[in-house]
């Protein structure tokens, strides 16, 4: 248990004191690490880290596909092209009348890198650029809708005990016997609906809030078992007994002495549920109930992929590899950054 | 142990009562009329009435709720007498297929159990195989091979690795039969050929799975105590291997694979859609596309169930290899 973050106070230092035995644990493996010494936790974390090759290069990996989103209209500019202008229909040459590219490789070309999509005709790279940022945004609302709602409900069941641990854990069990597909796919349209009362027009953030609303409702479960867990077992140790006996409020105690010593479960847990919710928002979107047109969308693209498989496969290959590359990184970098902050872990 | 499953049985039952109210509760907040949809383009306001009659939706939805429910153990006569009865148990009556809803559950079941058991003895030989041999050449070449490729599959998802492995096996190159399903009292070698492509995909993902987790807790194990007094008091490798670390990290294989199991057997819906097969799973979405609310309950009760009992079997065979686990 350590505090990764930065800005630890005096008062918290006591309390790392205590309990980062696993930090003074890897200092003993690692004896040639300088200057323990003086190391906040969280510098001692990006230390170990660093000297990860596969974290580092998955990190930059993942920050590469998140500066590209976030540059994605500059690189539209650059490129010539957006994701919304059909190409292929509106210029001779490039589509056949059956709607497939004309040119070899799916109609990978100096002019459109990755092809052209069948049918619509639009730029394939820039539609994957594109869906990156759809991913990435579901992706890390969700992420942190979960955290929070599994932070705030795991925290609750372990420091309150009684009836609300009794309430939240039984939450959990029926959550967890739901059908999750089944229930990920019937409550999107609840949700929609929700959301907008009139069918007709339906704006394009509503597709987005929707999917983030349905995946979060049913992504929080685990982190709130494993941080009510971590939360029962801190409840009895000593700094919470004195904080209690100077008399601080259970709001001082939860976020002065306990909070800080979750953070390394719940940066850990949120890093390595990140890649699932981009599959499970792909997921969505291949079976049609997720991201809807115009936005691009990878889960989508592959759906769309699906149906030109006899004729056209460049157009399965980029989003597929795009996916494949996206979460292996990101499975890499949430494996690291656990390795990191808890050396003991086996891998 | 009677009591354990009795006990578990029961909260499973109290479970399972939950999720039908909510399954309700959530389905017929769905903003479709099923009734309009069933009655066709052109459709009466009269026509609309009776035919909203003979659904049941005239009725509130607790009552509807109340209907399908007893009507698992006492059957249902719908009004109307279009719809022939439907005797206990029974699960509604689907206006979209025209057929019983428990009929069409028990025609979809068999495809979903053959890819689920079809790959699951793959991938747990597999996974398992290659996963303790990864622990035992720990850091050596085959760890590291094992473990990327693992890593590499695992990062794969079936809508991508689905699609790759039709084009590159069926289509491109006729290797294979396009997937279908044939009961295999019919034809057991057309049963095969029709699900090996589904079956390679799926076990080439969950053995991915499988060897990841069989050698992070294979690896866990030993480094405990027991493990290294084993040692310490001369016991050879390969047996503190098989017989000390194997039965600790069998535990945690059990639990995932029963937990695994339950969900497959509910139906994978992505897996069926991907490859055309029509099991419980390609049901559940096409259900929820004709708006078939009654079929779309009805597979949810049985994804859940199955969910629900191995979470009870799990458990039960955890203190059967863990004897320090105590049923209560």
């Amino acid at each position: 248990m350590t505090t990764p973050t930065g800005a630890t106070t005096d008062d918290d230092s006591v309390l790392v004191g205590s309990t980062s035995d696993l930090a003074a644990n890897s200092s003993a493996d690692a004896p040639s690490d300088p200057g323990f010494r003086g190391l906040s936790p969280g510098k001692l974390m990006w230390r170990r880290f660093l000297r990860d090759r596969t974290g580092v290069v998955s990190g930059v990996i993942v920050l590469a596909f998140v500066v590209i989103a976030l540059l994605a209209p500059v690189i539209s500019m650059v490129y010539g092209k957006d994701p919304v202008t059909h190409y292929g229909q509106n210029a001779d040459g490039l589509l056949t009348d059956s709607g497939l590219p004309m040119g070899p490789n799916g109609g990978m070309s100096g002019d459109f890198w990755f092809g052209l999509e069948p049918g619509l005709g639009r730029d394939l790279f820039i539609l994957l650029i594109y869906g990156i940022r759809t991913s990435l945004l579901i992706a890390f609302a969700v992420s942190l809708l979960t955290t929070v709602i599994g932070v705030a409900l795991g925290i609750a069941a372990g420091y309150l005990g009684g009836k609300t641990d009794y309430l939240i854990g039984r939450i959990i069990d029926i959550l967890m016997s739901f059908p999750s597909q089944i229930f990920l796919i019937a409550t999107m349209p609840v949700v929609t609906g929700l959301l907008v009362a009139n069918n007709e027009a339906q704006p394009t953030w509503l597709s987005f809030t929707a999917v983030t609303i349905v995946l979060s409702l049913l992504g929080w479960m685990s982190l709130a078992r494993i941080l009510r867990a971590t939360t029962l077992s801190l409840r009895e140790r000593e700094f919470v007994e004195a904080a209690k006996v100077t008399g601080a409020s259970p709001a001082r105690i939860i976020f002065k002495e306990l909070l800080p010593n979750l953070w390394t479960p719940i940066l850990v847990q949120s890093t390595l549920a990140l890649p699932a919710f981009v599959t499970a928002e792909a997921g969505l979107s291949y079976l049609g109930v997720g991201v809807t047109e115009p936005t691009p969308d990878w889960g989508r693209m592959i759906a769309d992929a699906a149906q030109y498989l006899r004729t056209d496969i460049t157009f399965l290959i980029f989003p597929g590899l795009a996916m494949v590359l996206f979460v292996l990184a990101f499975n890499l970098l949430g494996d690291s950054v656990r390795d990191a902050f808890d050396p003991k872990a086996n891998r | 142990m009677l009591r354990f499953l009795v006990r578990r049985s029961l909260g499973a039952l109290v479970i399972l009562l939950i999720i039908s109210m909510v399954t309700f509760a959530l389905f017929f907040a769905i903003p479709a009329d099923p009734a309009r949809l069933y009655c066709g383009k052109v459709c009466s306001p009269e026509n609309l009435v009776l035919i909203k009659h003979s659904m049941g939706l005239d009725q509130s939805v607790p009552m509807q709720y109340w209907n399908w429910l007893s009507g698992i153990f006492v059957g249902h006569t719908y009004p109307g007498g279009d719809v022939p009865h439907c005797d206990a148990p029974c699960f509604g009556w689907s206006f979209v297929k025209k057929d019983m809803v428990l009929d069409t559950l028990m025609d979809r079941f068999p495809t979903t159990l053959s890819l689920t058991v079809g790959s699951a003895v793959v991938f747990l030989i597999f996974g398992i195989g290659t996963g303790m041999l990864a622990a035992h050449k720990q850091g050596k070449a085959a760890d590291k091979i094992a473990s990327a490729a693992s890593l590499v599959a695992t990062s794969m998802q079936i809508y991508v690795a689905g699609p790759l492995a039709l084009w590159a096996l069926v289509y491109s190159t006729d290797l294979l039969d396009l997937p279908t399903y044939v009961p295999i009292t019919e034809d057991p070698i057309g049963w095969f050929t029709g699900l090996l492509v589904p079956w390679i995909v799926l076990s080439l993902i969950w053995t991915a799975n499988y060897t990841r987790m069989t050698r992070s807790s294979m690896v866990e194990q030993l480094t405990e105590d027991y493990v290294r007094t084993a040692r310490a008091k001369g016991m050879s490798g390969t047996s503190v291997f098989m017989r000390y670390a194997w039965r600790g990290a069998m535990g945690t294989i059990v639990t995932v694979f029963g937990i695994d199991l339950g969900v497959l057997l509910g139906g994978a819906i992505i897996t069926e859609s991907t490859f055309g097969l029509h099991g419980l799973g390609e049901l559940a979405i096409r259900s929820f596309i004709d708006s078939d609310l009654s079929m779309l309950v009805g597979v949810t009760m049985v994804a859940a169930t199955f969910i629900v009992i191995f979470n009870i079997v799990v458990d039960a065979v955890y203190a059967l290899i863990d004897p320090r686990i105590r049923l209560a």
